[in-house]
């Protein structure tokens, strides 16, 4: 089934285009990494996805539906670029930062009820933050926030999980282990991932799509064609865009 | 201390008092989270032009800043929005505007100048029964939308973006906030007047996040300081003979002052590691 259908795709800000004709399709139980040079908008493409900002020109699908129509979130996990820009002193537990994504689903108990409680802690627990659950989130180190976010993520049990440089800050050990748990989402429980990324090393170890973008879709295929490709190529000898970076 | 409870004004003083500071002090803290905690200082300053119109026109004060404010407070929305404005900006615009236009028609009606001077500085212990309903009844629908949208409320002010993903119609939730703040203040305004309603939003937001660990903490410390704070002031008032507002103000910053002391003595603030 397809989760996610792009025709046509194009996007300018005030003029200057960001996106041009993107012609993209993710299916269910694929785990895609979507690559590409600073400033080639991956995070926009993302974001007209997600419905945040209207293509100027083309279709966007999401579950068969335009975003516009689109009401159940709760099938969709976001986890924004610089989300663990937190502000130190927001008061908000973890808890707290973990329920607010249940509102997806159903807008008005939001992360109310012992039901919702035990999901808050078993997606905490998923991502080794079981222990967590009171502490204040500006409290926490920038990694250890940002496996909160992606407990946020997956609160709701989604379909399908978009991950914006998930992983920027987050030392190697823990990346590893946290790329591990996405492989793992992905083969045992089906969970559909778009992973936005600078880490050539993960495309290819966990991933089974690959996207290449640059203003065009340079590339879209199977991550084994991908290595043989031109584009990978080019990436590598391009490689100073590829490392990751600071914002 | 007993028999001045027997009191009618006290009574309703300190009735439409408490109802008043828990709805600015909740509000509060979800306006200082978003750095919109000026926005007390400026629709009150707007709600000046109203309750001058409202003296002018011969209507109920009260009634003329809630219209003025409310209406204020959705253009400042529209104008962050559309010109792109920061929020200090569009509320510093309307705020002046709204003095301006409060000066103008007090002095074209030199007699309003005494009632006038009540609602720049306040005087709760004045209030009227029918104030006092209208208060208490405000207050209340204040409290009963924030408690109805409050996960809502609270998602987006920590983190727009991943609200709007979820879902969530942010801008309805700004200009709802925006409505209930102007109300707030309005009502805010009969309790320590013009000048001060900015404290009542700020400073038991401030005094509360000292020390909550978690944002449900945070508005309930705000809304017992905030409490707290007016009781002890009306009794300041009497006992000492000072203006009740003036007192009140002083006594949030007393809170506020004693928590930070025990904070900074007890541990490292949050995000110093
Ligand atoms: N709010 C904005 N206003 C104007 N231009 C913008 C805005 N956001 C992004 N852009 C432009 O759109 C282009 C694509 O940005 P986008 O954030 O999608 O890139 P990206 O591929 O995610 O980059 P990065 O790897 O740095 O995160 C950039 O050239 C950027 O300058
Ligand atoms: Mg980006």
């Amino acid at each position: 089934m397809d989760l996610v259908a792009l025709r046509g795709v194009s996007f300018a800000y005030s003029g200057a285009p960001v996106l041009l004709e993107i012609d993209l399709v993710i299916r269910e139980g694929d785990f895609l990494a979507l690559i590409g040079p600073n400033g080639s908008g991956k995070t926009t493409l993302v974001k007209i996805i997600l419905g945040l900002i209207e293509p100027s020109s083309g279709e966007v699908e999401i579950f068969g539906r335009p975003p516009a129509e689109f009401s159940e979130w709760g099938k969709i996990g976001y986890v924004p670029q610089k989300a663990t820009h937190v502000d130190p002193y927001f008061p908000a537990s973890v808890e707290e930062v973990v329920g607010m994504a249940l509102l997806a689903r159903n807008r008005r108990r939001g992360a109310r009820g012992g039901q919702a409680r035990a999901e808050v802690r078993r997606a905490l627990e998923t991502v080794g933050m079981g222990g967590f659950g009171k502490a204040s989130i500006g409290r926490l180190s920038g990694g250890q926030q940002q496996r909160v976010f992606i407990a946020r993520a997956l609160v709701t049990s989604p379909r399908i999980l978009f991950l914006d440089e998930p992983t920027t800050g987050v030392d190697a050990e823990t990346q590893a282990s946290f790329y591990d748990l996405l492989g793992r989402l992905n083969r045992d429980e089906g969970l559909t991932i778009v992973l936005i990324t600078h880490d050539i090393g993960i495309v290819t170890k966990h991933v089974n799509r690959v996207a290449c973008l640059n203003q065009r879709l340079v590339y879209h295929g199977d991550h084994e064609d991908f290595c043989r490709s031109a584009a990978f190529r080019d990436m590598i000898g391009r490689g100073d865009h590829l490392i990751s970076h600071e914002h | 201390m007993q028999a001045l409870f027997a009191y009618g004004f006290l009574q309703r003083a300190l009735l439409a008092g408490v109802f008043i500071a828990v709805a600015c002090a909740v509000l509060g803290v979800f306006l200082v989270l978003r750095k919109d905690a000026m926005i007390g200082h400026g629709l009150a300053h707007i709600a000046f032009a109203g309750v001058a119109l409202g003296l002018f026109l011969n209507l109920l004060p009260l009634a003329a800043a809630l219209a003025v404010a409310v209406a204020s407070s959705l253009a400042i929305v529209k104008l962050k929005d559309r010109a792109g404005l920061h929020g200090d900006t569009a509320i510093g615009i309307f705020s002046s505007l709204g003095m301006a236009i409060g000066i103008l028609l007090a002095s074209m009606a030199r007699s309003l100048n005494v009632e006038l001077m009540s609602y720049l500085f306040g005087d709760v212990l004045a209030i009227e029964p029918l104030e006092v309903w209208l208060s208490i009844g405000l207050a209340a629908t204040v409290l009963i939308t924030v408690r109805l949208n409050y996960d809502q409320f609270l998602f987006v002010t920590f983190d727009r973006e991943s609200a709007r993903a979820a879902g969530i119609k942010v801008s309805r939730l700004d200009a709802l906030l925006m409505v209930l703040a102007a109300v707030t203040i309005v009502l805010g305004m009969k309790v320590v007047g013009i000048l001060l309603v900015a404290a009542l939003i700020v400073i038991p937001a401030a005094a509360g996040l000292q020390v909550a660990t978690s944002f449900g903490r945070a508005v309930a410390a705000s809304a017992v300081i905030a409490v707290a704070a007016v009781a002890g002031g009306l009794a300041l008032s009497l006992a000492l003979n000072v203006p009740a507002s003036a007192a009140i103000v002083v006594l949030c910053f007393a809170v506020f002052a004693a928590l930070f002391l025990i904070k900074k003595r007890g541990r490292v603030p949050p995000g110093a590691a």
